[in-house]
Formats: C-alpha cells, sequence, structure tokens
C-alpha cells in the first residue's frame, strides 16, 4: 500500500483543500435567457449577450441567483444582504467579451461548512469549512483540431454564460479518500436540492485541488511543502488518484530538496489519467493579474430577509437530515440508511413507499439491500425507470411472509417480475407456483430417500449434509418444494427408518 | 417656409397636419446632406434609401388616417455608437469598418416606433474617445461656423449636422461631455440626461458607468421632444431608471422665478477665454432676467474631476474594449501574419503563439492611438498593485465629486456655467497634446461622474464669430427644469437660431 493511504502512518500530514465549480441547474444562462441544455450543435444557443457582441448588455436571472442561494444554505453558508459583481479580466477565444463577470471582494455567501462521515468506519467523521461561494457565468469551450498539423482551434459558445457556482474549501481535508468521500457527499447534497446535475462527464462539475504536506521535524517545527494545484481530473476517483499520487511525489520530492512553502511560486500540475501521473504546467503570466474591478453593467444584488426565508422554505431535507431520520423511522441501520439515501431522492422515496407496505423497515431494507439495488445495478438505469413499482414488490413480500414460498423462490419471481414487467400474482400463476401440501411433501420424500439409499446410509452414518443432494431432486420433481420443509421432513424419516 | 429652417416641433406638427410630407422632409435634409457632408464630414453612412421608404409609409398610413407616431416624419441622425440592424455600425473605428450589428439599440427601436427616420450614422472620435472629433478612422469632422476649426467630439459628427441644417435633430452619447461639449463648439443645444434616463442598450460601451444617451437639436424644446421618445426604463439595460417619464415638452411654459442657479466662481479663474466668460456672465443676466436668482457655489472637488475621469473611464474602457480581438467579429489580421508568430525574441512561448500574435496584430491595426492610448491607461490603472492608487482611490473621489453636488443642490435649483474654456479650435492644434486635449473636458465631466443630467446651448458669439456655449446642470432626474430654464433662455434670445454663414445652405 502506498504511504499516502494510510495518512496515520506517515511521516507528515496531507493538507487537501478543493475549488469546485458547478454547473446550476437552469433553463437559462446567468445573464441571458438562451438555453443551457447540454449537447446541443455548436454555437445554437447564444444571443448577442453570450456572444459578447458590442453594444449588447447583462441582465442578471433570478433564478439562477435563487439556486445558487440554494446550494450555498444547504452549505450552511451566511448569505450576504448585499452583494456585487466584478469583472475578470483575460484574454482566450472562448471568452467572448475578454471578461468574466464574476465574484470578486463581496461573494454573496461565504463561511459555510459540510460534514462527510464513513459509515465504514474509515475514516473518523470530517468537518470541512466552505469559505466561501461565488457565482459567476461560464465561459464556452475550445476544441483543439489537431488533424493534419493544422492545429485549428474551433469555439463552442452554447456554455458561455452559464451560471457557475464557486465552493472554496479550507485546506480542511487529511487524505485523498476523505476528498473523494466529501466531494461524493457534496454531489449528493446538490442532487437532491435539485442544484445541479453534477454531472462530471458533461462538464457540470469540476474539481481542482491544492494539496501539501506538513512535516512534523524532530525540533517540534512542521515543515510545510509547496502547495501545488492539480487540474484536469474528469472524475472523483481521477480526483482520488491524483492526490495519491501528488502526496507520494511531494513527499519523495521534500526528501530529495527539502523546499518549502512559499520559496516557488503556487504550482500548478495537470493530472494525466492514463499515465496516472500529475505533469507541472507551463506558468502562464497573464493568469496572475485578472484586473478585477466592479461590473458597471449590472446593479448590485440585496437579498432581504424575507427573501431568505423564502428560499430556504422552498428547500427539500439534505441528505444528512434524511439518513438520520430513516434511522430512526424505520428503524435500520446507519449504514443501511446511508446506503439508500447515497443512492438519491427517488430511491429514498421508493424505499418509504415499500416499508409503509409492507409495514416494517427491516424487511425493506433487506429486499432495497439485497435485491432492488443489485438488479438496478445489473440493468443500469434509474429508480424511476424500475419495472417493479413499490407496490408490486409489497405484494410478493407479503406472499413470502405468509409462508406461500420461501425467499429464495420468491428472488425467482422477482426475477421474472423485474425482467417481463409482470406482477408477483401474475408470475405465481404462471409458474404453478402453490404451497406443497404435507400429503405431497411426504410422499416425495418417501420415493426419493426409496430411490437413494445411500444418502440414507450416509446420513444414518452421521453425515447430515448427505441430504442436501436429495434437495437438487426434489426441486425437479416439484418446483414448489419448500427446501427447509423438505429437509427437516427427510431428516425426519430417516431416523424413523433407523429405529 | 423650407423644412430645413423648421424647428423639430414644427415638422412634427406639419407633417401631422398634412402640410408638409414625409418624403418631402426627408427628401430635404438627405439633398442637404449629400450637398455638404462632402466638406464638413458629418455621416459615415447615408441611408438614402431607407429613409425614404420609411418617409413613403409614414405619408401612406396617415393618407389612410392610420395612427403616427410622435416623432412621424421626423428626420434623426445618430452617432455611430448606436446600433442599427440596418446599417454598419462602425464606432468610427478600423475594427469594426465592416460591422453590422444584428439589432437596434433601444433608442434607435423607441425613435423607429415612434415613427421618426433614421437619415444615418454620423461621424464620431473613435469608440466616442476624443473632444474634436479628430481621432475617428474616417477623417475629422469640420466645424460648419469654420472649416478649419473641429466641431467638438466625441459627438462631432452628430453636432456639426444639426449646425450644418443637415438633420434638424442627432443622437450623441456623452460619456464625458460628449454631447454638451461639441454642441456648445457647433452652437446648438445638447441634452445628457441624467444617468439611466435612456437606455444603454445597443450603445457600443467606452465608459459603462459614465455613458449616456441624448438629444442634440437646434433648441431645449426640440431637445424635450426627442427626450419623451428615447427615455424610459428599459428591462434589457439593468441600470435603465424605473422612474417614469415626464412629458417634458408640456412642462416649459411655468416661468423660472424663484429658481434658484448656481455659479461657481472657480470657473471663472485662469484658462477660461475672456470672450466665454463675458458670455456666459451675459446669459446669467438673462436667466436672472427671467426671475432666476443667481448665487455663488463652492464646487470644492471639481478641481480632481479631469484626473479622476481620466482613471474611471480608461479602466472601464480597457476592459469594454476587450471584446475587440478579431477572434469573433470585426478587424482581424492577415492569417498569415499570425500564423508567422514572429515576436520570438519575447522568449515566453504563450506570447508568441499564433493566437497571441493575431490578437497583437488585429488590436494593433484596427484601434487609432488615442484608443490605444486609453486602454493602456486602463490596463496600468487596474493591474495588481496600482489598483488602489489610482482606481480605488478615482472611485473615492467620484463619490466627494457627487457629495458636493448633493450639498450644492440643497441651497441651489441648477448650476450654470460655461461649457468649455475656449470656442471652436483649430484642427491639429490639440492633437499633439493629449494632456491638453483632456482638458476640453474640464467643466463637463463631473456631470458624468455624479450621474446627473446636462444640457449646453448657445449663449452668444465670438468677435470672429465662433458659438459660446452655456451649461446647466441639474440633480437626477432634474431634465423638466433643465429644459425649461434652457427654453426659456431660448424664448428671451435668438442665438440658437443663427446659423453659420459659410456652411453650404
Ligand atoms: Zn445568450
Amino acid at each position: 500500500m502506498n504511504a499516502a493511504n494510510a495518512p496515520t502512518a506517515a511521516p507528515y500530514t496531507t493538507i487537501v483543500g478543493l475549488e469546485v465549480h458547478l454547473q446550476l441547474q437552469t433553463r437559462t444562462k446567468l445573464f441571458c435567457g438562451c438555453s443551457t441544455a447540454f449537447g446541443a450543435p455548436p454555437n445554437t444557443q447564444v444571443c448577442p449577450v453570450c456572444l459578447g457582441l458590442p453594444g449588447s448588455l447583462p441582465v442578471m436571472n433570478r433564478a439562477a441567483f435563487e439556486l445558487a442561494m440554494k446550494a450555498a444554505l444547504a452549505l450552511d453558508c451566511t448569505i450576504a444582504s448585499f452583494t456585487k459583481w466584478d469583472r475578470k479580466n483575460y484574454f482566450y477565444p472562448d471568452l467572448p467579451k475578454g471578461y468574466q463577470i464574476s465574484q470578486f471582494d463581496l461573494p454573496f455567501s461565504s463561511s459555510g461548512s459540510l460534514e462527510v462521515v464513513d459509515p465504514k468506519g474509515t475514516f473518523a467523521p470530517r468537518t470541512v469549512r466552505i469559505v466561501r461561494v461565488h457565482l459567476e457565468e461560464d465561459a464556452g469551450k475550445s476544441m483543439h483540431d489537431d488533424t493534419a498539423g493544422r492545429a485549428d482551434s474551433r469555439i463552442d459558445l452554447n456554455r458561455a454564460g452559464t451560471p457557475l457556482c464557486e465552493i472554496v474549501t479550507e485546506p480542511d481535508l487529511r487524505s485523498p479518500q476523505e476528498a473523494r468521500a466529501w466531494l461524493n457527499e457534496l454531489k449528493l447534497l446538490l442532487e437532491y436540492l435539485g442544484v445541479s446535475d453534477c454531472n462530471m462527464q458533461e462538464g457540470s462539475l469540476r474539481v481542482d485541488a491544492n494539496v501539501n504536506l506538513h512535516i512534523p521535524e524532530a525540533s517540534g517545527r512542521i515543515a510545510k511543502t509547496p502547495i501545488v494545484e492539480i487540474k484536469n481530473m474528469n472524475s472523483f476517483r481521477s480526483v482520488e488518484r491524483a492526490l495519491i499520487y501528488e502526496v507520494a511525489r511531494q513527499w519523495e520530492e521534500w526528501q530529495q530538496t527539502r523546499a518549502e512553502l512559499g520559496t516557488m511560486p503556487k504550482q500548478t500540475r495537470g493530472w494525466d489519467d492514463p499515465a496516472g501521473v500529475t505533469r507541472a504546467q507551463r506558468h502562464k503570466e497573464e493568469s496572475s493579474d485578472y484586473r478585477y474591478f466592479p461590473e458597471p453593467d449590472l446593479v448590485p444584488v440585496t437579498v432581504s430577509p424575507q427573501q431568505l426565508a423564502a428560499v430556504r422554505a422552498s428547500m427539500e431535507s439534505p441528505p444528512k437530515q434524511l439518513r438520520q431520520s430513516l434511522q430512526s423511522q424505520w428503524n435500520i441501520s446507519a449504514y443501511d440508511a446511508d446506503v439508500l439515501v447515497n443512492q438519491g431522492r427517488d430511491l429514498v422515496a421508493y424505499f418509504e413507499t415499500l416499508a409503509a407496505q409492507v409495514g416494517g423497515g427491516k424487511v425493506a431494507s433487506n429486499w432495497m439491500q439485497q435485491d432492488v439495488l443489485r438488479m438496478l445495478k445489473e440493468r443500469g438505469g434509474a429508480i424511476a425507470d424500475f419495472p417493479v413499482q413499490p407496490a408490486g414488490l409489497a405484494d410478493l413480500i407479503a406472499r413470502v411472509t405468509a409462508g406461500t414460498f420461501d425467499t429464495s423462490r420468491a428472488r425467482e419471481i422477482f426475477a421474472e417480475m423485474v425482467a417481463n414487467g409482470r406482477s408477483a400474482a401474475d408470475v405465481v400463476g404462471a409458474m404453478e407456483i402453490a404451497a406443497v401440501g404435507e400429503d405431497e411433501l411426504r410422499d416425495l420424500c418417501r420415493e426419493l430417500l426409496a430411490r437413494n439409499p445411500k444418502i440414507v446410509a450416509d446420513v444414518q452414518g452421521g453425515k447430515e449434509q448427505a441430504v442436501a443432494g436429495l434437495i437438487g431432486q426434489a426441486r425437479k420433481q416439484n418446483a414448489n418444494v419448500n427446501p427447509g420443509e423438505f429437509r427437516t421432513m427427510c431428516l425426519e424419516m430417516i431416523r424413523t427408518m433407523g429405529r | 417656409m423650407q423644412p430645413a429652417e423648421l424647428s423639430a416641433v414644427d415638422i412634427v406638427a406639419a407633417v401631422r397636419q398634412g402640410d408638409l410630407s414625409a418624403v418631402q422632409c426627408a427628401e430635404t435634409f438627405l439633398s442637404r446632406i449629400e450637398a455638404g457632408n462632402g466638406s464638413i464630414n458629418a455621416f459615415l453612412n447615408v441611408d438614402r434609401e431607407g429613409a425614404v421608404a420609411c418617409a413613403a409609409k409614414i405619408d401612406a398610413r396617415r393618407r389612410a388616417g392610420q395612427p403616427i407616431g410622435p416623432l412621424a416624419g421626423l428626420p434623426v441622425a445618430v452617432k455611430d455608437v448606436l446600433c442599427t440592424a440596418n446599417l454598419p455600425t462602425t464606432c468610427a473605428s478600423k475594427m469594426l469598418e465592416h460591422f453590422q450589428p444584428p439589432y437596434d439599440a433601444d433608442t434607435v427601436s423607441r425613435l423607429r416606433q415612434a415613427d421618426a427616420i433614421i437619415v444615418g450614422k454620423t461621424n464620431m472620435d473613435e469608440f466616442a474617445m476624443g473632444g474634436s472629433n479628430e481621432n475617428s478612422a474616417f477623417g475629422p469632422v469640420r466645424n460648419p461656423w469654420d472649416l478649419s476649426r473641429a466641431p467638438g467630439g466625441s459627438s462631432g459628427g452628430s453636432a456639426a449636422c444639426v449646425a450644418a441644417d443637415m438633420a434638424p435633430v442627432a443622437i450623441g452619447s456623452d460619456t464625458g461631455g460628449s454631447i454638451r461639449q461639441p454642441a456648445g463648439l457647433c452652437g446648438i443645444t445638447g441634452l445628457k440626461p441624467t444617468y439611466g434616463r435612456v437606455s444603454r442598450r445597443g450603445l457600443i460601451a467606452f465608459a459603462s458607468s459614465l455613458d449616456q444617451i441624448g438629444p442634440m437639436a437646434r433648441s431645449a424644446a426640440d431637445c424635450a421632444l426627442v427626450l419623451e421618445t428615447i427615455a424610459g426604463h428599459d428591462p434589457g439595460d439593468s441600470t435603465s431608471l424605473v422612474a417614469s417619464v415626464p412629458r417634458y415638452t408640456e412642462l416649459l411654459e411655468q416661468p423660472l422665478t424663484g429658481v434658484r442657479i448656481g455659479r461657481v466662481p472657480d470657473h471663472f479663474a485662469e484658462g477660461l477665454d475672456p470672450e466665454v466668460a463675458k458670455g456666459v456672465e451675459e446669459a446669467f443676466a438673462v436667466l436672472k432676467a427671467a426671475g432666476a436668482t443667481v448665487l455663488d457655489i463652492r464646487m470644492p472637488h471639481a478641481k480632481y474631476g479631469v484626473p479622476t475621469y481620466y482613471l474611471i473611464a480608461p479602466c472601464e474602457a480597457s476592459s469594454n474594449l476587450a471584446r475587440y480581438d478579431g477572434a469573433h467579429y470585426g478587424r482581424r489580421c492577415e492569417e498569415t501574419a499570425a500564423r508567422k508568430g514572429s515576436r520570438a525574441s519575447n522568449g515566453a512561448i504563450a506570447y508568441d503563439s499564433p493566437l497571441v500574435e493575431m490578437y497583437c496584430r488585429s488590436r494593433g491595426e484596427g484601434f487609432g492611438p488615442e484608443v490605444k492610448r486609453r486602454i493602456m491607461l486602463g490596463t496600468y490603472a487596474l493591474s495588481a498593485g496600482y489598483y488602489d492608487a489610482y482606481y480605488a482611490k478615482a472611485m473615492k473621489v467620484r463619490r466627494l465629486i457627487r457629495q458636493d453636488y448633493l450639498d450644492a443642490f440643497e441651497h441651489v435649483d441648477l448650476i450654470g456655467g460655461p461649457v468649455s474654456a475656449t470656442p471652436a479650435f483649430k484642427l491639429g492644434e490639440k492633437t499633439g497634446d493629449p494632456l491638453a486635449m483632456y482638458l476640453v473636458d474640464l467643466y463637463t465631466v463631473a456631470a458624468n461622474l455624479a450621474g446627473i443630467g446636462g444640457i449646453s446651448f448657445p449663449c452668444g458669439f465670438t468677435k470672429s464669430g465662433l458659438p459660446i456655449g452655456f451649461q446647466l446642470q441639474a440633480p437626477a432626474l432634474g431634465e423638466p427644469l433643465l429644459l425649461r430654464a434652457s427654453d426659456r433662455f431660448q424664448r428671451l434670445t435668438d442665438w440658437h437660431l443663427r446659423r453659420p454663414k459659410k456652411s453650404v445652405r
């Protein structure tokens, strides 16, 4: 195991802070009426404002601002009663105005936190402080065409002007695993609140990580390695991998160079996922001075206590609260509650309906964990598209509880229900499933024992497990045979035969 | 009477009555433009066909008894900084020489809605940066009163075309005096409304927090008529005011009795041309005779107006003009030149990439020297380490200047004084000295910094026959009083009715 995978054993502490860019799930862009839908042909969702044509002016989309407020409130941030916009100036072809409308010294929210708890206990619960959350417009996308040495770039401005929340944390994370888990929790939270779809592949969530090491020296002094910013990570897994790599790299570099924080400018390194390494990026001098100043085309935004209360009231319960309420209301374990909540709000709703209909959280939770989730995983897709509704599953579970058939038989029925979208009753009827009567079972036992003298002898010789060989034969003859009942009856008969 | 000699108010009335056809009116002004523009260069683009077609439709509607708009048949010249969907909009810059906006500016839409007739786009200082109209990439405008002199700027084309009877009304924009100063130097009336009174949507930005669109005409009454149409809230401009628009033309009658007008003694300090000083003092006398009281007031921070302005405006301009990068529209250098990436001596790879080479060359070729100067000033002042000393400090002084006005308007209703220190200067006289050129804004920039309205109108002539301008400023949304006082002055004087002798008639 890599040293970074076991921070407690390492001769240093890993210090990680994250910067998350999040596209808000609004219908329209932040400062114009263009659609934000992903995947449209290039430059079809644009207008004079997001193209930055001369004379065009931005107008703030209040819905986007309120959605950003939701995100900030969910992160326990303080919402400023007065906030303003600033211009961040830099030249890039996918930035049509030559500046990005952002927030500099007065972000709309600050000072929040989000806790991450690992129910498996691989790390202690960690509260990560949020420095600030601010709102800005996204840039367009550059697509570089390197074919035939032309090195042409094409620009798609569909994304330009999409509302983007920037969330900056304090360097409170202490391992790559924690960073990944915290990002998962953040994603879950934002998805629950309908703030963002958090799709990293489509670029609606982007993460940069700042990392360095704190190394205690014999003198008691703590040496700090230079902070490195890692970019280009396209999944939470790659965030974790990049951090693991970078921590090891910094430790190695420290041992060779003893270079400390402050002795060199902050370095930016890009994550090369296939190669599994971070690489130094060229230092761009022009990126260091954005010449921020207040955006004169927009008026400051004020938030009244009433507006704040209205946004708060419109918010649904966050995952943390939901986990607790599932545990207390349905009497399930923290681990089970975590698994359910992590699957998203729709799955939790499915579970709660099921639990209410079968009249118990535990049995419902077991079915969810062992069967529904497994099937979902096999099939792919969301719970919303799952062919068996909670009522259908509840009906099946009720039959098991009534003793009509056992759980393993029920699983077969469930598989059939899922595969062909049929009801339990339908499947049971079609498979001629009915409880096998005691007389019928006794006849079957007798017949099979007579046909298998060796098994009888083995059992009589003390090898009770030999009776398992009979169960398969019994089920071949009658699929409805309950294996447990059959086994008990066979053993009972053999005992009587021996007397 | 020839339509060219009618006021805008009279033209609109005559068209409405059927005494004058919109086509006849448009034709008159178009032929005056065609005859005179060669020597004055007030227009960059004349839309004869569009104007006549538009006028014909208005005539047809009027004859058919259908309703016509409040400015029906009124020819209007529009400064080439306002976007027009049917005409290129160049800002008098090579950068936008062939730029065709896909939309009309809010002001242009309102004019069209009111059935005004857009006759063409007027010359200006490039991107509205300048006070003489000599910074146009398409040649300077000449002052109709003396063709060897500058008309002022940056709305020099708009001022000159009205002075030369090529249009009864023009639209200008004023960032530091660009309506009032050329109006003063060309002997016409120009109103810079309160910041936000007229939507800036479609106005190509120079300095967003200072820019304001306004009417330029022969009289205050004509300005009032046009302002009624172009003022008003625009949901597309967050900084446009939501206040309702008064019927300015109906608020002109009330006498000036009891109106207090402030006079700033500092305005008459060294540097003010004696003939201008005399004209301005006589204007105060006329206003007094009309019933106003004149009181001396202090504006302690006014002297910092020009330096403050020349920090804030270039800072905003450096950002507003960043979009002209050759990547999306506007001028782009030759592709082969960009691909050379010939600035190899620069070292860092990023700086001699074809992309950066394209930016540098396109901007280098597209912008004139004054625009470049202001972009550099602004970029410098906003840079890390300088921001506090320049931009932040300028913003503090701006607040002090605003406070000066608030304090002053506790005691007076209007503030009067000169528009510029001298009458029209010779072309080329100040082009070698940017600082001298910046001082032409001495009396006008403070109103932009404070966001209040100001008006300029002629109050006399020098012995050599050059107009002298008088400026009035009012508290925010004080346009009714500005227009009323100016109109009252014009009922008592005839300076605004004088016409340049040398211009083609
Ligand atoms: Zn748009």
